[in-house]
């Protein structure tokens, strides 16, 4: 199963904070930027690609209990926000890469992982 | 907050209107308006509604019966429960503080309503639709949008006091043509009370001398 550190290191992520819980396995992705949408379909741990960097998105994440958050479109998250986040221990990464290309790069990854393959079988 | 000490806070302050505009609710602006009489503070009925789109817009309203006909209308448009110990508990008291009630519906997520759809639902309540915050990242218009639809009939335009009016009609001259601006509080809590306040020349502190100044009849204008 690919974890947050193998993800980080293949995509050359940023960490924002939170590094010592990017051991985290990444058990799918959910792509949206409307919150009530990431509450209403994303699961647990999964890790929510999002160009929204306001400090409710860790709310969000915590009660959905996804195993982090990656900011695209180099999007770097407000000061609340990264307190809030080291606050509930959530993981904050980026790239500047848009969340279509994030999404693609991720899935080629996902599909070569024989773990996460059997896990969603 | 307490109803209680935020009227007490606003006297205090020297600030004689407050509108009450919790997330998606209007169950505690009774206790404001009542820990409000006798003093030199009127409160304003209030709510701020989350669009579909995720766009915060305010709504103050003439009565408390306006304000929970469209509360109505929110309540029955908004999906999902709240989780306390994430998005904390939502009191409702009365205007001794006393605690009647927790409101477990889901105040701080969003509506199903489209955007359009809670600003004629306020229009048509006697209310003025004002859209909170424009100069924010999160949950304004522009941040979600990155525009105002042609045609939305809102009232004002609001900006936080980190800009504040001045500047907001410096950084954004197309829109202070068309709406006025307003600036708050957001007050979430009692220290941040005052923090931002739009100045009023009018007659009287009422919800009517209120519209009057925003739309800048006879007289009546934001300062």
């Amino acid at each position: 199963m690919i974890n947050l550190t193998d993800m980080a290191k293949a995509l050359g992520l940023t960490t924002f904070c939170c590094s010592d819980q990017l051991n985290r396995q990444i058990h799918g992705v959910y792509c949206g930027d409307l919150l009530s949408d990431v509450l209403a379909n994303a699961d647990a741990g999964f890790l929510w690609i999002t160009v929204q960097m306001h400090p409710n998105i860790t709310g969000v994440a915590s009660v959905k209990e996804l195993s982090g958050i990656l900011l695209s479109n180099d999007r770097k998250p407000l000061p609340d926000t990264l307190e809030k986040a080291q606050q509930e221990r959530i993981p904050l990464l980026g790239s500047r890469l848009s969340t279509y290309e994030l999404a693609i790069r991720i899935g080629r990854l996902l599909a070569g992982d024989k773990g996460y393959a059997a896990a969603k079988s | 907050m307490s109803p209680r000490a935020l009227v007490r806070e606003a006297e205090k302050r020297g600030i004689n209107i407050v509108a009450i505009c919790d997330h998606n609710s209007a169950e505690n602006v009774w206790a404001g308006l009542k820990a409000a009489q006798k003093t030199n503070v009127i409160v304003i009925p209030g709510m701020e509604i989350t669009s579909q789109e995720e766009v915060h817009i305010l709504g103050w309203f003439p009565s408390v019966e306006a304000a929970l006909e469209v509360q109505a209308k929110v309540y029955g448009a908004l999906p999902g429960r709240n989780v306390p110990d994430k998005f904390g508990m939502q009191v409702v008291a009365d205007e001794d503080d006393v605690v009647l009630d927790f409101n477990e519906r889901l105040l701080i997520g969003a509506t199903t309503l489209p955007l359009e759809e809670i600003v004629r639902v306020i229009k048509r309540a006697g209310g003025l639709a004002v859209a909170s915050h424009i100069d924010r990242e999160g949950f304004s218009i522009l941040g979600q949008l990155g525009f105002i639809p042609p045609n939305l009939a809102l009232d004002a335009l609001e900006v936080t006091s980190a800009l504040g009016i001045a500047k907001a009609k410096a950084l954004y001259p197309n829109y202070s043509a068309i709406f006025p601006f307003v600036c708050s509080s957001d007050a979430h809590c009692l220290e941040d009370l005052g923090r931002g306040i739009t100045e009023l020349e009018c007659e009287a502190a009422s919800f009517e001398e209120i519209c009057m100044a925003i739309k800048g009849i006879e007289d009546r204008r934001i300062c």
